[in-house]
């Protein structure tokens, strides 16, 4: 099952000169990338394993890109996700995040049911590959 | 008919000719300097007439050694150059990124190849200049982990010749000796540019453009001054060019100060932006240098 997480994910999925682009226009504003990774797309998995510290101070999407395709070297089978962080005082957030690469079968999410006391339903979701 | 590049006109429009000429007006002297430039912007603008043909293939090497002794305007050339290869189209931002061995070389093990790369990655784009780069290179400890950023840097030297160009710069001696340890490197570097000393008449016109630039000026008097501490200093020991120049000019702003603030009275606009004589001729340079080196050289 296609996973839709972050920005652009309704979309086919970018090419490396579309990351560029997007990229580059992260760093034209100032936001510091960072390269995150994970096996487990569960949409409460929240924190992703980091690659590498956050980049600040870059200024062309070229040294991201690099990064990136050590990632992809690293973890081939993994979904791998750029988050923009914003350091502007107020802000000091993570502004932009969208996934750039993803395993070759991804895994299905299946939902679990339920019945607890007076017949009341509850639902879980868990990954499954 | 066949297609024509008209290169007049490229070198008006892409904006090089703006550099080359504000080099020619804000650097004093360094003719080589300047000559060897103009004939690497000609060759990269003819460089590139020829792409837009479809005649040339590859991208040239653009890696560059700056050689020269201490203050004789390597950093600020290569801020120029970098201006130059953006708007020549050779590197995408064209940002300059200066470290020394410090910012590239780790202290244990393991922590070399993330630094240089970390360097690197911020550099893309631009480009890296590696101040005094012999020091990279220690030949007596086989264990010293400057010869891991060498061969990372290499390696991004071959690599990513489209986005980022290196400029190793150091005193031209010591760069011979770490151009023949790590041939390598000579192999990778297509423009060797050698910074002459300035002469004094060089840099008296330097003092005064810096003069200038704060909003100070010399009295005839004090230019005099200035031109006999240049003469004595250029012979002295550890003397940097136009950085001693720069240094000078401080400690004759500091004694301007003092002797303003020392004397009673209002003082106006001219007063406080004229360095008198007497604020040059306090220097020790004048006693034959500082205390220690006095005895060293008796």
């Amino acid at each position: 099952m296609r996973i839709t997480q972050g920005c652009f994910s309704f979309l086919p999925d970018l090419t490396d000169e579309e990351i560029t682009t997007q990229v580059d226009h992260c760093l034209e504003k100032g936001w510091a990338i960072g390269v995150e990774w994970t096996h487990d797309p569960h949409p409460r998995n929240t924190y992703w394993e980091m690659f590498g510290n956050p980049m600040f101070d870059l200024k062309d999407a070229k040294g991201v890109m690099m990064e990136l395709d050590a990632c992809r070297k690293a973890n081939p089978e993994a979904y791998i996700r750029f988050n923009a962080f914003d350091n502007t005082r107020g802000f000091e957030t993570v502004t932009m995040s969208f996934i750039v690469h993803r395993p070759k079968v991804e895994p299905s999410i299946r939902m679990t049911r339920t019945e607890g006391d007076g017949r009341s339903i509850r639902y879980t979701h868990e990954v499954v590959r | 008919m066949s297609e024509t590049v008209d290169l007049r006109a490229e070198f008006k429009e892409s904006g090089v000719r703006a550099v080359l000429e504000e080099l020619d007006a804000e650097m004093v002297g360094l003719a080589p300097v300047k000559a060897r430039i103009r004939e690497t912007a000609a060759l990269l603008l003819v460089d590139r007439a020829r792409k837009a043909l479809g005649l040339a293939v590859e991208t040239p090497t653009l890696h560059m050694s700056f050689t020269g002794n201490p203050g004789t305007g390597k950093t600020t050339v290569a801020l120029k150059m970098a201006g130059l290869l953006h708007r020549l189209g050779y590197v995408r931002k064209g940002h300059l990124v200066s470290v020394t061995r410090d910012d590239l070389v780790g202290q244990y093990i393991g922590h070399t190849a993330p630094k240089t790369r970390e360097v690197l990655k911020k550099a893309m784009g631009g480009v890296l200049f590696i101040d005094e780069a012999y020091y990279l290179y220690k030949p007596d400890n086989e264990r010293d982990y400057g010869a891991e950023a060498i061969e990372i840097l290499l390696q991004v030297m071959e690599n990513n010749r489209d986005d980022l160009v290196v400029i190793l710069a150091g005193y031209a001696g010591r760069m011979e000796d770490f151009f023949r340890s790590n041939p390598g490197f000579r192999s990778r570097i297509a423009h060797h540019i050698e910074f002459p000393d300035y002469t004094d008449d060089e840099l008296g016109r330097i003092a005064e453009g810096m003069l200038e630039a704060q909003n100070y000026r010399f009295t005839p008097a004090a230019k005099a001054a200035m031109a006999a501490y240049i003469a004595a200093r250029s012979v002295q020991p550890h003397f940097a060019n136009a950085r001693s120049i720069r240094n000078a000019l401080d400690r004759a702003r500091l004694r301007q100060a003092n002797r303003l603030f020392s004397a009673s009275g209002p003082v106006d606009a001219e007063a406080l932006s004229t360095i008198e004589a007497e604020d040059i001729r306090a220097s020790r340079v004048f006693q034959g240098g500082l205390a220690h080196e006095r005895k060293a050289a008796e």
